[in-house]
């Protein structure tokens, strides 16, 4: 803690840690998280890409989501979710350096940044829903709560693997600058932190 | 967990003796889980197969009562005669089961499971617990898959492609749980599928033994690694589109509704997108398979060896840019289906390839016939034959007439089955010795292919013929259209030749089942294979390797004139002043 | 055994695509006896016998180049030829400028038909509606407007060799010209439920002197 704070510009020092890489240079737990999130991407690309299709490939009129949705409130859970990356970023510095305090720290704050996420999108459907705004509600109540419903349960998912992963490293499991659940999580975070980015553009700003 | 750390974990496995539900229930080691997809896709292959006689029963003799119809009851089969509507969910049913739930983890599940850590001299998987969900997830899936035969308002009945409207809408079709169930059932599976192939990948990525270079690795283990590739991107799309199918069934969604605006065309968009790396993921791995019992049965090096890797890469890639050709007639812009029809076109090329290579390997060689060279050979016999259909509908207005025919069913069974199964029967009788540390009764098994081979081209050559004269697919009778009455002899013909093809797998049954309990064998090599798995005992323990096998040489060193022996397991040395390649 | 084939050609078309099949067949044909007579001689002639040693032959870069290029060239071919067909008979742009519009809907389980009367147009009052039943005149130029009122259906024509699937939400479009008189049936091509297997029905071609009998018996 002490010498990360008296270099704060220094690159990151060469992690005390190495675990074996295989052809890619890629070792096995970061390779099956990349592997799964590939197939991640192409589920979302069905949904997203029929998205696109019903609202742009065709003639259909499509409401202003601006009329719908609480552009403003959603626009604070981006951040709050943006912000909760960049907690996951440091939770990995902290983990490289072998920094526990710090690991423990940012990792709570990721836990606390998704799970407030999933809550306030909790409350919004339940806004939506008492609206009378409902998945039947025309393409654009299926095509939002389809794509923004299994976004949700994604950012669940990782909220409780999150919450394990936090577990495990109040019990020591990543001291000594073991460092790659955290980087593999991470990498999952990141996944499902840009997904939103891009739901979030063409669903409630476009 | 890194490699090195597994391997070693894994040797000190060896040590504890676990309880026998860690051992083979609740297994994580890569060969029981392989063996459980076994057992649960032959169960699944029989099952579909008695639901094709079923069909067959009603189009070879339309309006009979079925044998021991009457114990499906009233509801489905009248006085024991077939209703329409449960004929179109034996339709639905036979292609579903099949597909998902017999030749995929058949193909996938056990061969990729079986030999990808064997053959590349690793431990086990990379991720041995994710395997085991791999397969436990597929019992939640085929519970929902087997309930949906009996679901209440009757089995799902839009056919296994799921055409919507049709297939989400219940004043359509009149099916509603049914349906529910069969979007569940592949959903889960889809799940399954996708673990598995992230441990596919990884595997063959990561945990290669030392030595062991990717242009030294079995085309068997190439097949199985691309096909993961596939299923990877592939799959999941499949997941999302059955998803927007079973919301627009409960939730009141419209993707594919017009009602609402939705499009029904997106269904097939989507559906086709998966379907066509589908059908590669169902015949990579058994030309992988092949190759390797080919270059063994002739005790020869497989013909081009590169041109091989390469011509399985291209296939595979070439798959994702042809699913327009399943939609020429569909009310696509024509253009579009030009495009489809120059993608299409250009994949028989990759496939020639392959099938000359392999009649390449067995040009001078020392051909054994055993019985999985037999079944090796008939795969490469009706593949071609598969194959060479393929180009009829390739080129889009002779699809015109032959989409939506038997032609089209003649195609797919001399594919699936005169392709992947052969290759899978093949498999089995090449690695079951490894398994269980038996063979299976070789006189058994060449019965059960030559009455195989036989009954199979006599039941599905036949639909080519019945395509030609415009016979259409899932036709409960086709004697309400006058030109289709001439046919009812050859749908006769078909049937019966379909009950004979059912009972010569009798033999295969009764062989797999008895060799069981044979005495076991002390060879732990029999088919004089290079493969790095028959240096181990059969079965294999725990760990599979010691320590990890060093990889000097290719897969397919036979017949070496400067070797002894006509054949060179892989992490065997090369006779000296011999470069390793 | 001549019903084990395709029926016999009744369209402008139809037999240049007979003819694409044909092409096809023979090609494909040589290939399948020149594989099977070769997985069958190479068995026989190079079966296992004891002191025979196998050839440790790895490949060759040239047999590679010749059975890539080859069928390479071939299927190039045939999607050539390929294509020129398929634009006549699906390119919107090659549909007959003066074709009788003729609308048809697809529905469970059946046909309906609207062919337009004497004035030649659909859509005005002396349109003749018909279930089950389409009539048209030899040697003339019709397209179809096509549509589907529930699920997917597909409107085949065996003797003209036409096919074309009915989306409902959608409009889809075909052309035909009979080249002889006679009746045909007409079939649906696409699974679209229970009934699928009995939705039968008649396609009639009729000489002019015939047809225009029929249609001045329908005017009220």
């Amino acid at each position: 803690m002490a010498h990360a704070a008296a270099m704060p510009d220094a690159a990151p020092a060469v992690p005390a840690h190495q675990p074996s890489a295989g052809t890619l240079g890629v070792y096995t737990q970061k390779l099956g998280m990349w592997v799964f999130l590939t197939s991640e991407v192409m589920f979302f690309t069905a949904l997203i890409g029929s998205y696109v299709i019903l609202r742009w490939g065709t003639a259909t009129e499509w409401p202003d989501p601006t009329k719908t949705l609480a552009v403003g409130i959603t626009a604070v859970n981006t951040f709050i979710l943006i912000c909760s990356s960049v907690s996951m970023v440091k939770a990995y510095a902290a983990a490289v350096h072998d920094d526990q305090p710090g690991l423990k720290k940012w990792l709570l704050t990721t836990v606390v940044g998704g799970a407030t996420f999933v809550g306030i999108q909790f409350m919004e459907y339940r806004n939506l829903l008492h609206e009378g705004f409902r998945p039947s509600s025309g393409l654009f109540g299926s095509t939002f709560y389809v794509m923004t419903g299994f976004h949700g349960f994604h950012v669940t998912c990782g909220v409780i693997s999150m919450a394990y992963v936090t577990l495990r490293a109040f019990q020591g499991k990543y001291a000594g600058g073991k460092y790659e659940g955290i980087e593999t999580i991470g990498l999952y975070w990141h996944f499902v932190d840009l997904v939103w980015i891009i739901l979030f553009t063409i669903v409630y700003l476009i | 967990m890194t490699a090195t750390t597994a391997q070693a974990s894994h040797g000190h496995a060896h040590h504890e003796e676990l309880p026998f539900i860690r051992k083979y229930v609740f297994s994580s080691d890569h060969k029981i889980i392989a063996i459980q997809f076994m057992f649960l896709s032959l169960l699944f292959l029989l099952l579909g197969g008695l639901l094709a006689m079923a069909v067959r029963w009603q189009l070879g003799f339309p309006g009979q009562p079925l044998p021991f119809g009457r114990l499906l009851g009233e509801g489905v089969a009248p006085s024991g005669v077939i209703a329409p509507k449960f004929y179109l969910g034996l339709v639905t049913m036979h292609a579903t089961y099949m597909i998902f739930f017999a030749i995929m983890p058949l193909l996938v599940g056990t061969f990729a499971n079986y030999l990808i850590p064997l053959k590349i001299g690793a431990p086990d998987m990379a991720f041995p617990r994710l395997n085991m969900w791999s397969f436990w997830l597929m019992i939640p899936a085929g519970t929902f898959a087997l309930l949906s035969l009996y679901a209440e308002g009757g089995s799902p009945a839009a056919g296994w492609t799921g055409y919507a409207p049709l297939s989400n809408t219940p004043v359509y079709s009149g099916v509603s749980t049914g349906q529910i169930y069969w979007c569940l059932g592949i959903a889960v599976f889809a799940l399954s599928s996708l673990l598995g192939s992230v441990n596919y990948i990884t595997t063959v990525i990561n945990l290669r033994a030392p030595g062991m270079h990717w242009f030294r690795l079995p085309l068997s283990v190439w097949a199985l690694f691309i096909t993961a590739i596939l299923a990877v991107l592939a799959v999941p799309i499949l997941a999302g589109a059955i998803i927007m199918l079973l919301f627009d069934q409960v939730l009141g969604t419209h993707f594919y509704l017009p009602s609402g605006g939705g499009q029904p065309l997106l269904w097939q968009h989507l559906f086709w997108f998966f379907g066509h790396p589908e059908v590669y993921i169902l015949i990579l791995p058994a030309m992988g398979i092949v190759s390797d019992i080919i270059a063994n049965g002739s005790r020869k090096p497989i013909f081009g060896y590169h041109s091989m890797v390469y011509a399985l890469c291209t296939i595979a890639f070439l798959g994702w840019v042809v699913w327009g050709h399943h939609m020429f007639q569909s009310g696509m812009n024509p253009t579009l289906g030009t495009t489809f029809m120059a993608s299409t076109i250009l994949i028989a090329v990759p496939t020639a390839i392959k099938v000359f290579n392999w009649m390449g390997t067995m040009w001078r060689g020392n051909l054994q016939l055993h019985v999985p060279m037999l079944n090796a050979i008939g795969f490469v016999a009706m593949f071609v034959i598969g194959g060479l259909s393929g180009i009829f509908m390739a080129s889009a207005p002779v699809d015109m007439y032959i989409h939506d025919t038997y032609f089209i069913v003649a195609h797919i069974h001399y594919v699936l089955f005169g392709g992947s199964l052969f290759a899978i029967f093949a498999g089995i009788y090449f690695w079951y010795p490894k398994m269980f540390g038996r063979q299976m009764d070789e006189t058994l098994g060449k019965w059960h292919f030559w009455l195989t081979f036989v009954t199979y081209n006599a039941t599905f050559f036949p639909m080519h013929i019945l395509g030609v004269a415009g016979h259409m697919r899932r036709i409960y009778d086709p004697n309400t259209y006058e030109f289709l009455r001439p046919l009812q002899s050859l749908n006769t013909f078909i049937s019966v030749s379909a009950f004979l093809l059912l009972g010569s797998q009798l033999p295969f049954m009764w062989n797999f089942v008895r060799s069981l309990a044979r005495p076991k064998m002390t060879d732990i090599n029999p088919w004089r294979d290079n493969g790095l798995e028959w240096t181990l005992p059969s079965p294999p323990p725990h760990g599979n390797y010691a320590t990890p096998p060093i990889v000097l040489h290719g897969p397919y060193e036979y017949s070496r004139p400067d070797t002894a022996e006509d054949f060179l397991p892989q992490d065997q040395p090369l006779p000296a002043h011999q470069e390793t390649r | 055994m001549q019903h084990w084939w395709f029926p016999e050609n009744a369209s402008s078309y139809g037999g240049q695509l007979d003819a694409m099949f044909y092409v096809i067949l023979y090609i494909t044909g040589i290939v399948f006896f020149v594989v099977e007579i070769g997985l069958l001689v190479f068995v026989v002639k190079y079966r296992g016998r004891p002191g025979r040693k196998a050839a440790y032959i790895e490949g060759s870069t040239r047999a590679e180049i010749v059975w890539t290029m080859i069928p390479a060239i071939t299927v190039v071919l045939i999607a050539l030829f390929s294509q020129r067909l398929w634009s006549l008979v699906k390119s919107p742009s090659q549909i007959p400028a003066d074709a009788t519009p003729i609308a048809v809907e697809a529905k469970q389980f059946e046909w309906h038909f609207t062919m337009p009367g004497p004035d030649g147009r659909l859509g005005t009052d002396d349109d003749i509606f018909r279930k089950d039943t389409l009539h048209v005149q030899v040697d003339r130029d019709y397209v179809v407007e096509l549509q589907a009122r529930d699920v997917i259906h597909s409107f085949f024509v065996p003797a003209f060799r036409l096919k074309q699937d009915a989306v409902p939400g959608m409009t889809t479009r075909a052309w035909f010209r009979a080249t002889r008189t006679g009746t045909f049936e007409i079939a649906c091509a696409e699974l679209c439920g229970v009934g699928h297997y009995r939705m039968p029905a008649q396609l009639l071609v009729q000489s002019p002197a015939e047809f225009a009998a029929w249609q001045a018996a329908q005017g009220q």
